[in-house]
């Protein structure tokens, strides 16, 4: 579903962000990136929806590669994927309904099905009854809430979240977590990227930790892993 | 339809942006609209002294009317030539005290030589399709000197070049300006929109449905601008009229040109901004 060819990652200006990464996410797994802040993790994650290209090596995601997608095949898998924010990233201007709906109507959905969609994932989500909330009207948790939803609503296999907790307290924090947890066993794959150590100790999900761009723990191989270190 | 209704909610969303962005192409287009009124004028100015290009092949004394009569008909035949009309030495002599008004006494009892006066077409009246002529007319015999004021054509002539060089590079330079001043508003009007561009893309929207809304909305920016500018010039044009001097505006050909002049900076400015835009982020 998701696999990592000895990818490397070089910026002009920074440097190495990933070296010489390899790694498969099966279909319906939950995985924790970890590791400190510039481990490569985010860089890891741009890599799986294409925003960013492995300098060498390749990417794979549900049949489309890195060495030869083109921006609508990236724009194509997009909608396949979910992906959710630190920041959650919501258009203030819009109602929560309408920025779930945002992510149907660019991807061309009839407008029939919009409606009824929006307000499953809503319900999904605990949002039900704050469709035409503003972001600025709702608490960071349903904040993200909202970003969560607009992130399933194209039924993604993947959900990628980049450290969705990281500006949450910790009620909300358990909350967006037991959210993630249902929406993996309802199926959908999750990546999420999180240097909140405490809550991966309370789980029993795999664990990838990252040190300087490269991975130097997996928990689902700790033999490979510790080999590379 | 949906770009439509995007287009639509975004003036909606943004009425003080969009406000400002049509005002700008407004200003912008009106500034070059004011300049194509004077430009148009000037023109207009040369092309008015310019019909006062004539010829006068004046005929010896003796010469039958008949023969006069039969050159003038040859004449008028010319491709070049407009009119070539018979003035009689009596015609002559009246035409001349008119002119002259309080000094037509100097005329009394004098005689003034009959002439035909050949008016040309317009295109051919510069310095040397009208030298050409005249050495043409000036094959009849009978024909005893030929006047054209060939040193005041020369003149219009050379005014008529400068005042098109001038007005190409001005109206260029005005352009330039306007494209650049309305391409800065649009670019303003895509990164004030930045933040809905990357979430398009995140959602996975490809790039010419995110551009399609900015593309229509960068073109009705621009009619609305070319409209508002059409009818600041024609207010200008007004005031100009009452005030100061009477004008001639631009006809309906020339207005269209400029209101799809407007349009077309709309939406090529905004083709070039989203384009610049989706490729950096």
């Amino acid at each position: 579903m998701i696999r990592f060819f000895n990818v490397t990652k070089h910026y002009a200006k920074t440097g190495t962000a990933v070296h010489d990464v390899s790694l498969h996410v099966g279909k319906g797994e939950f995985v924790f990136l970890t590791g400190a802040s510039g481990a490569g993790k985010t860089t890891l994650l741009k890599m799986v929806y294409m925003e960013e290209r492995p300098t060498s090596g390749e990417v794979r995601v549900s049949g489309t590669s890195s060495l030869d997608a083109t921006p609508r095949d990236v724009a194509r898998l997009r909608r396949k994927l979910g992906i959710v924010f630190q920041d959650f990233r919501l258009l203030e201007n819009r109602t929560a309904e309408q920025n779930v709906a945002f992510a149907l109507e660019v991807t061309g959905a009839a407008r029939s099905t919009i409606g009824p969609k929006v307000a499953r994932v809503l319900t999904q989500v605990g949002l039900a009854s704050k469709g035409t909330a503003y972001p600025k009207e709702l608490s960071g948790g349903e904040q993200q809430r909202v970003a969560i939803a607009r992130a399933l609503v194209n039924d993604p296999f993947v959900l990628l979240a980049d450290e969705p907790t990281g500006n949450l307290d910790d009620r909300a924090t358990r909350g967006i977590f037991q959210l993630l947890r249902e929406i993996n066993a309802a199926g959908t794959a999750i990546m999420m990227a999180t240097h909140n150590l405490e809550l991966i100790r309370r789980q029993e999900f795999r664990t990838i930790e990252m040190n300087r761009g490269a991975i130097v723990f997996d928990s689902a191989n700790p033999a490979r892993a510790a080999r590379e270190v | 339809m949906r770009s439509l209704r995007d287009a639509f909610v975004t003036f909606r969303r943004t009425p003080l942006l969009s406000a400002l962005s049509v005002t700008t192409i407004a200003f912008s287009l009106f500034a070059l609209g004011l300049f194509g009124l004077v430009a148009l004028n000037i023109r207009e100015a040369l092309d008015r002294l310019e019909e006062r290009v004539e010829l006068r092949a004046f005929v010896a004394e003796g010469t039958p009317p008949e023969a006069i009569a039969v050159a003038a008909a040859d004449i008028a035949t010319f491709p070049e030539v407009l009119s070539a009309r018979v003035v009689t030495q009596d015609e002559a002599l009246a035409r001349a005290r008119r002119e002259l008004g309080e000094f037509r006494d100097v005329f009394e009892g004098a005689v003034l030589p009959a002439s035909i006066d050949v008016r040309l077409k317009p295109g051919f009246r510069d310095p040397a399709t009208v030298k050409s002529v005249a050495a043409r007319v000036n094959t009849f015999a009978f024909i005893d000197d030929i006047r054209y004021g060939e040193e005041w054509i020369q003149k219009l002539y050379r005014l008529r070049t400068i005042a098109g060089i001038a007005g190409l590079v001005l109206g260029l330079a005005f352009a330039s300006v306007s494209v650049i001043i309305i391409g800065a508003t649009i670019r303003m009007a895509v990164l004030s929109r930045a933040k809905e561009i990357s979430i398009m893309r995140l959602v996975g929207a490809t790039d010419s449905y995110i551009r399609r809304p900015f593309l229509l909305e960068g073109f009705a920016k621009g009619v609305m601008g070319g409209l508002l500018a059409l009818l600041l010039t024609w207010l200008a044009r007004l005031l100009i009229d009452r005030y100061i001097i009477e004008t001639v505006f631009f006809d309906q050909r020339l207005a269209a040109l400029g209101l799809l002049f407007g349009a077309l900076i709309g939406l090529v400015g905004s083709a070039v901004s989203v384009g610049r835009h989706l490729r950096a982020v």
